[in-house]
């Protein structure tokens, strides 16, 4: 029996950061030592392996897998900097009923003998990809931004996490977290932005963290790299990380680094750009 | 409008947008479909009763819903031909 943890990053929405933050989180994950797997679940439209810097590496994935076209370890790709890290690729040329129930269901059992951690990285929407991005995790991370339309999305999504899981299926409850991604605390302080509170009342999911908007997402995307392991001091990547830390239970409250720091961390931040 | 959030007055928006999310989101949790069976079963039926007495065109009865907090409205809306009946 394993002691792995299968995690959906999921939203509904398109565009709110499943990918960004299913890098983040698998990378601060790998960093912390664990044995770490991301899955691009977005058959047809893959993008980890690009945020993740690995897009020039793949050669075989997850559909070549699930046909039975290749071994799961023939079609991991390992990170570049940290060599307990994996990324296993979406299709780019299939379409989303490429993925079989059962085949998803043996990768991931296999995949549980040799990981602790397995990221599955949802597509956006409500069919066949997304339900089997979510169908055999023991927990969810629900991504949302603080805007109507992505709210009401991780609604309906939260409806089939406590419905069509096996978690769910077992009569337990689908352990879920909520992520706020692209939050701008000044908007939401004068009242043009739902604020955290607003969001959590609104889903009643307990929350995980809360990423602030930041240019260093769009940065650390540019080269390749998620925003964890591009610049460990970007507010975007403390909140990535200080989500990581939670969901391994730790009890840190839930801060929202800003890129304020005052006259000092101004100056500084001036001189490092 | 302009001139008072000049002065720092406090936006609205995010009150509203709540309130909106907490109204829809209610009865997208209890609802299952059933508004959509429950308007297209009504419809077949006034549609049936209303033909016993005067031939309309299926496509001229209109239902429409409309949910506002706690309560809801259902409007029937029935084009009848010119001059049926005198």
């Amino acid at each position: 029996m394993s002691n792995a943890t299968v995690i959906v990053v999921t939203s509904g929405k398109g565009g709110v950061g499943k990918t960004t933050s299913s890098a983040a989180i698998a990378s601060a994950l790998a960093k912390e030592g664990y044995q770490v797997c991301a899955i691009d679940f977005d058959v047809g439209l893959r993008n980890l392996d690009l945020i993740m810097g690995a897009e020039r590496r793949v050669v075989f994935d997850l559909v070549n897998v699930v046909r039975g076209e290749a071994s799961i370890k023939q079609a991991l790709v390992r990170d570049k900097k940290l060599e307990n890290l994996y990324l296993l690729p979406a299709s780019q040329t299939r379409d989303k009923d490429a993925l079989t129930e059962e085949g998803v269901a043996s990768v991931i059992n296999e995949l549980r003998m040799y990981f602790d951690w397995i990221v599955c990285d949802s597509p956006a929407g409500i069919e066949r990809g997304a339900t089997l991005a979510m169908r055999h995790a023991d927990e969810a991370i629900i991504v949302s931004n603080p805007e109507v339309s992505s709210v009401r999305d991780c609604d309906r999504i939260i409806g089939l996490l406590d419905a069509k899981t096996i978690v769910a299926e077992e009569g337990k409850r689908m352990p879920k977290h909520l992520l706020i991604t692209r939050y701008d605390i000044e908007r939401a302080k004068t009242g043009d932005m739902l604020d955290v509170n607003d969001v959590v009342d609104i889903l009643s999911v307990p929350l995980i963290g809360v990423i602030p908007e930041s240019r260093d997402v769009l940065k650390a995307s540019n080269v390749g790299l998620p925003v964890t392991l591009s610049d460990e001091n970007s507010p975007a990547s403390k909140a990535y990380t200080e989500a990581t830390q939670r969901l391994l239970g730790s009890d840190v409250p839930v801060t929202i680094p800003s890129e304020k720091k005052g006259f000092l961390g101004k100056l500084f931040k001036g001189r490092a750009a | 409008m302009n001139f008072m959030s000049f002065f720092g007055k406090r936006g609205e928006s995010a009150s509203v947008a709540k309130n909106r999310l907490q109204i829809l989101l209610a009865h997208e949790r209890s609802d299952n479909g059933t508004d959509a069976a429950l308007i297209s079963s009504l419809r077949e039926d006034i549609l049936a009763v209303v033909k016993k007495h005067i031939s309309i065109d299926p496509d001229a009865v209109r239902l429409e819903m409309d949910r506002d907090g706690d309560v809801t409205t259902l409007g029937i809306d029935i084009e009848l031909p010119g001059s049926t009946r005198d």
